[in-house]
């Protein structure tokens, strides 16, 4: 009962912080410069001709009303129209959001076992060269920001050694039979190995660009973690039982150092879907990053909101999952 | 003059141990090392219960480590049962562990807190090609006095007395020839005490284990052991029979550690 309490708490408290980004989202891309109705003209359009466009998209109307109409379309699942390609925000948002999604969880994942190697072989060699190394590259990893990464990966497995794709999600002669937008998800359910494969080969750059620093701090926060654990008397007694050094760090010490290894991820998680704005351009990967530049550069004020409100309830709904399962792992959260 | 003396389980000779001085190590190069054993050299007998006493620093609990080669030796040998240890490499050591089992000081921190009970006990026995481990385990549920449904508890179901007995029915499960309790007691009250080392004792006599049991608290180490080695700053400084030691005290050290017991008082007026 407390427990689906505190769940409405933190839905109605999602709810007000969803409002407060539309808010604050729709009246700053009307206060800086730029309008989007000067972008579609053709140069050499009168004047009448501006104040008629204006009139259509009901950008004549003072800001305040202008918001109300808008807000009062979302609560309704209306998003308005796109000033551009002028098709319904909604259904563009939700045609490039499963490219976005399977190009985080997918580096997302790479993050996990980059990370979860370079912890595990560095507690494994501690003491040794091979550890500083590790540490050496951790620091490069980290020190690094993800779209210098994603240069460097297109310099070297596109330029140098072109091994992978540096643009696109799928090679454009290919037909493809998806009936959703998750293509690679829907590539396995088909058992289009083949189809499979291409993507992935064109979506593994930009994922590992997005992937590196945060398996940086993955492998540096387990480690240390695993670093503590090894010190704990039933790691050393595990040890004098006659196990192997590999058993004792996988059985004995990394189960109970993961845990908060699993915190930070889930907050990295919407940290990596962010990093995917300018990772997803520079690959010209067709996800909502690319659409939200396109977007901002046209001024295409509908999409802008569009696309963020829909970061927000990303972000929102993820951490909100985060803190439920938390809630529900953790006796101690659930009763406080 | 080795005939009229039983068989010796371990023979240390001129053991000398020492570890880097991470505190003192310069930016560039090796840390200095730092002797901590400094040539210690005695035998435990089959069947002793071998007291080691010192003050912190001391190095007897360095010394329990070398003994179950936690830590290899700088020089000098440990020999068990007749055969060197002193610098196996672990997988030749791996299958011998089996023989020299470790209790720790903190109870809390030597079980892992996600393993039930059952498991804690068994997995090693699986590891060492013991048959049936889980019946063997529950055997070493009745040896340390505790209900079998034990089994199914994680540790932190337990309270400090019973999580030590959990510790010892560990040990012995593997049936070892010998055992190291580092401080096995200060950890808990004065009752718990009294049981853990009631049960230590018949476990000894039962099992006919040879026991090295570190303490710093002499009243404890007088009530169990046979024998008590006095440990100062990395050397033996008195090595003697209990009575022996507690009637006639060679060394200054050791009467000051003596004289460090807490006596009753029996003018002490309640406040």
């Amino acid at each position: 009962m407390q427990f689906f309490q505190s769940v409405l708490l933190r839905l109605s408290t999602t709810f007000v912080t969803l409002l407060g980004v539309a808010v604050i989202v729709f009246f700053v891309i009307r206060v800086v410069p730029g309008n989007p109705i000067a972008m579609m003209l053709p140069p050499g359009a009168t004047e009448s001709d501006v104040t008629r466009l204006t009139a259509l998209y009901g950008l004549d109307k003072s800001i305040p009303e202008q918001f109300l109409i808008w807000i009062s379309g979302v609560i309704q699942g209306d998003f308005g129209t796109s000033i551009t390609t002028k098709q319904p925000v909604l259904q563009l948002v939700l045609n490039r959001l499963p490219a976005t999604l399977e190009l985080s969880v997918m580096a997302l994942i790479i993050a996990i076992i980059l990370g979860g190697l370079m912890a595990l072989t560095g507690t494994r060699l501690r003491g040794t060269k091979t550890e500083a190394a590790i540490d050496v590259t951790n620091g490069m990893a980290l020190s690094v920001p993800d779209f210098l990464w994603g240069l460097i990966l297109i310099l070297t497995f596109g330029v140098l050694l072109p091994i992978f794709h540096i643009s696109g999600r799928v090679t454009p002669s290919l037909q493809l039979p998806f009936t959703t937008n998750f293509y690679l998800t829907e590539a396995v359910l088909r058992l289009r190995f083949d189809l499979w494969l291409d993507i992935a080969a064109h979506m593994f750059m930009p994922a590992l660009a997005l992937a590196i620093p945060l398996a940086a701090i993955i492998g540096q926060l387990l480690k240390q973690s695993l670093k503590e654990t090894m010190h704990l008397d039933y790691v050393t007694l595990a040890r004098t039982k006659g196990y192997s050094e590999t058993h004792v760090i996988l059985h004995e010490a990394l189960p109970n150092a993961i845990l908060p290894t699993l915190t930070l991820v889930g907050v990295q998680f919407t940290f990596l879907i962010g990093g995917t704005v300018i990772i997803e351009r520079l690959f010209s990967y067709e996800g909502l990053g690319n659409m939200a530049i396109d977007a901002v550069i046209n001024r295409d004020l509908p999409l802008i909101q569009g696309i963020v409100i829909l970061f927000a309830v990303i972000f929102t709904g993820f951490n909100l999952l985060v803190d439920l399962t938390y809630a529900a792992l953790n006796p101690r959260l659930r009763h406080a | 003059m080795s005939d009229i003396y039983p068989a010796k389980l371990y023979q240390i000779d001129n053991l000398r141990l020492s570890l880097a001085d991470m505190t003192q190590k310069p930016l560039i190069g090796a840390a200095p090392r730092l002797e901590i054993l400094k040539g210690l050299s005695f035998d435990i007998p089959k069947g002793e219960i071998l007291g080691i006493v010192g003050g912190s620093g001391s190095g007897k609990s360095t010394l329990g480590r070398a003994l179950v080669r936690l830590l290899e030796p700088s020089s000098g040998t440990i020999k068990f049962d007749g055969q060197d240890i002193t610098h196996l490499p672990e997988t030749v050591l791996r299958p011998l562990r089996r023989r020299f089992q470790m209790i720790f000081q903190d109870p809390m921190s030597s079980l892992n807190p996600r393993h039930r009970v059952g498991q804690i006990i068994a997995a090693p026995l699986k590891l060492h090609g013991i048959s049936n481990p889980k019946q063997c385990a529950l055997e070493a549920l009745d040896h340390v006095g505790l209900p079998r449904k034990f089994a199914a508890r994680y540790p932190h179901e337990l309270s400090g007395g019973q999580r030590q007995r959990i510790g010892i029915a560990r040990a012995i499960a593997l049936k070892p020839e010998f055992i190291l309790a580092d401080e096995i007691v200060s950890g808990l009250d004065v009752s718990s005490q009294a049981q853990v080392l009631n049960l230590l004792e018949t476990l000894v006599k039962d099992l006919g284990l040879t026991l090295a049991f570190i303490s710093h608290d002499l009243s404890v180490i007088r009530r169990l052991c046979t024998r008590i080695l006095v440990l100062h700053q990395g050397q033996i400084v008195e090595n003697a029979a209990t009575a022996e030691l507690f009637a006639n005290p060679q060394a200054a050290y050791t009467r000051e550690l003596l004289d460090s017991i807490p006596l009753p008082d029996p003018n002490q007026i309640w406040t």
